[in-house]
């Protein structure tokens, strides 16, 4: 099942991503509606974390195109906040909670221009936003799970964005930490934020999101969750890979076939 | 030999101070640039890159015939740089592993450039004398002319970095952020892939190839010891380049037959020797004194809480205590309990009598809060976690040290103040 969305913040058309000679995306087509919080979901290695990539462009694209308040995302960069997965980087780094988040200005300031006052205070109010301020001066080393991911959130709103890409935000982090993640998403929906995220929760997905996109190498359903969330969609999303989709995967890997007839 | 070194520490000698510009300059900005290359992880490659500007130093030689500086630095720089995009294509076409790939090229290229480097010295050709010093590096051999040389990229590399640092620093945190945000990554990479490669090629004659990677890296995690800013690490790092670049050169002076690059490097490693031993915090001095307060902690209130349950025992009628009762109750051994009891003394939390030994009142609410903390602990571990009460008693002899009083008032909080413990003994209220 895929619904449109009728105002739209994204727009993948048919987004096809390989990995190793290996689809790890295929004929990704949806939209994704401005101003609501969507949920990304879908078994491990159905290719979540690499949509959102795509969308950024992080990763080369095999086919398709993704467009972001219906322009090219290389125009509209600074309206993009990308949170990556907590693990993705070296948390020994030598540097502090504040200058994590100072790193959320440089975008506006680019490579070379100061920091002002203005984004003195931006940095504070991003920082008292997700209850970290009295964790300013820590070492980013002695943060536990939770705080880490907070101080990725103060960074993405220090960029003062209008879309935000959370790559599972949830994970490795206590319950109270994710209660209060989620009421500071809700907050940004209602200030007109738009909000993806990457999540592997069944139990909390149907009041979390407004819009569900069930994605399994292919994409399984897209549309407002209440009519998303049944539970054949979700059967077919997790009951494993699409059989035939992933032994045609593993012939083109196999016999090094193009996915594309004109591709690399 | 005492002459030569006030010679040397005076710089009365035109050349001393030659010699001496060049080392402390090439220790610093390699201490600068090894800092990126540090936070990269790219110690490895660095490694390899250096190895690798040599068949570039011997096939620059080679055309040009003499030893021009800036003509054997081109070289050198060409060369390093071919390794590196070699390195990065072997691993993207997926041909080898990252690890395999910067093992190949160093072995490759270092061979190719010792070939050559036999070659050009079986060729009879006088200007080639010296050329071997690339190999571990002499400082003395440094001129005026590579002194200019390696001034202008020093400025120009520090330059570079000062100019270039945010997105330095960024895409050494965190490339894929520094990409959504628009940085131009690839391009910052491969800045700071020519800036590595061109301080190594200016390193190389006070420090030669071998050795090169060591100046890079060493000062960085020395650096990395003292402090948790990045910023202050680059200055630390040029500061402890410098000071191994001044060891080189005295080296050199006083004792001119041996290559300089052992040198500066041994002396490198001499100051990180130090900083992993005696930084503050995250040394090892620092580390152990905290293992040894620890223990410290443990044994006093091991002993406080022996007191406590002998006079629980007596039914409180026995006060007074001999160092042989104390000795018999528990594992301490006689040493670890004397110094404990003095050092529980010294705090006025025992009294000593004539050989006998008794809590006074702070030592009394001392012991007693140790115990509580040890029975709040049993009762949460077999309540919470279900443990059998024959199971939870040694978990709690260390928990007991490290409760704060805010966890201790969850404690009893969560467990509605109780005054059992698992094995039906009491659990004495809060002290105040």
């Amino acid at each position: 099942m895929i619904i449109q969305a009728k105002n739209q913040a994204i727009e993948a058309h048919n987004l096809t991503v390989i990995y190793n000679k290996k689809p790890v995306l295929w004929n990704i087509d949806f939209t994704l509606p401005l101003g609501e919080i969507t949920g990304i979901m879908g078994p491990n290695g159905a290719g979540k974390s690499t949509l959102i990539k795509a969308i950024l462009g992080l990763v080369a694209l095999d086919s398709g195109y993704a467009r972001v308040f219906d322009k090219k995302l290389d125009e509209v960069r600074d309206k993009v906040a990308y949170i990556p997965q907590r693990q993705s980087i070296d948390w020994d780094f030598p540097a502090t909670v504040r200058d994590v988040v100072t790193m959320g200005r440089f975008q506006s300031k680019g490579l070379f221009k100061r920091m002002g006052n203005e984004d003195r205070r931006i940095i504070d109010e991003a920082l008292s936003q997700v209850g970290m301020s009295s964790y300013a001066g820590r070492q980013i080393s002695q943060l536990s799970g939770g705080q880490q991911q907070r101080v990725f959130l103060a960074r993405a709103l220090a960029q003062q964005a209008e879309l935000y890409l959370l790559d599972e935000p949830f994970a490795g982090v206590d319950a109270s930490t994710e209660q209060s993640i989620m009421d500071l998403l809700v907050r940004m929906k209602r200030a007109g934020k738009t909000v993806v995220v990457v999540h592997h929760d069944l139990q909390t997905a149907r009041h979390y999101f407004d819009w569900l996109v069930l994605l399994n190498t292919s994409l399984v359903a897209s549309g407002p969750s209440e009519q998303v969330f049944t539970d054949e969609l979700l059967r077919s999303t997790y009951s494993g890979k699409l059989t035939v989709l992933s032994r045609v995967g593993d012939q083109l890997r196999d016999r090094n076939f193009p996915v594309r007839e004109n591709g690399k | 030999m005492a002459s030569d070194y006030t010679a040397f520490f005076l710089l009365q000698d035109p050349n001393v101070r030659l010699v001496l510009a060049g080392t402390i300059l090439i220790g610093i900005i390699a201490a600068i640039t090894g800092c990126f290359t540090f936070l990269r992880k790219r110690a490895l490659a660095g490694d390899a890159i250096s190895h690798s500007v040599l068949p570039g130093v011997c096939l620059a030689f080679l055309f040009y015939g003499e030893k021009n500086p800036l003509v054997l630095m081109s070289g050198a720089i060409a060369s390093g740089l071919l390794s590196l995009v070699l390195m990065e294509a072997v691993t993207r076409a997926r041909l080898a592993r990252p690890d395999t790939a910067i093992a190949l090229m160093l072995s490759v290229f270092f061979g190719a450039g010792i070939v050559l480097l036999t070659a050009i010295q079986h060729q009879g050709n006088a200007a080639q004398a010296g050329l071997d010093k690339f190999l571990l590096g002499k400082a003395a051999s440094i001129t005026r002319e590579d002194l200019q040389l390696i001034g202008l990229s020093a400025c120009i590399i520090v330059g570079l970095i000062a100019v270039f640092f945010r997105g330095f620093y960024l895409i050494s945190f965190d490339e894929d952020f520094a990409f959504s945000i628009g940085f131009r990554v690839k391009f910052l990479q491969f800045l700071l892939s020519v800036i590595t490669v061109w301080t190594i090629a200016i390193g190389i004659q006070s420090t030669g190839v071998v050795l090169m990677a060591a100046l890079l890296v060493t000062p960085a995690l020395s650096a990395r010891m003292w402090t948790d800013s990045v910023v202050r690490m680059v200055f630390i790092a040029g500061f402890f380049g410098a000071l191994s670049g001044y060891v080189g050169a005295f080296i050199s002076y006083t004792a001119p037959a041996l290559p300089t690059g052992p040198w500066i490097v041994v002396s490198a490693t001499l100051l990180a020797g130090i900083s992993l031993a005696f930084a503050p915090g995250k040394g090892l001095v620092s580390r152990w004194a905290v293992h040894q307060k620890n223990r410290r902690k443990s044994t006093d209130e091991n002993i406080l809480k022996l007191f406590y349950q002998l006079i629980e025992k007596s039914g409180g009628a026995q006060h007074g205590l001999l160092e042989e009762d104390l000795i018999n109750q528990r594992s301490f051994n006689l040493q670890t309990l004397r110094t404990g009891l003095k050092r529980l003394i010294r705090k006025g939390l025992v009294v000593q009598l004539a050989g006998v030994y008794s809590l006074s009142e702070a030592g009394m609410s001392a012991a007693t809060r140790v115990v509580r903390l040890h029975r709040l602990w049993e009762l949460y571990l077999q309540r919470y976690l279900h443990l059998e009460p024959d199971h939870v008693h040694d978990d709690a002899e260390a928990i007991e040290h490290v409760i704060t009083p805010e966890i201790e008032q969850m404690l009893a909080e969560e467990l509605g103040y109780p005054d059992k413990d698992p094995h039906q003994t009491n659990i004495p209220p809060e002290t105040l």
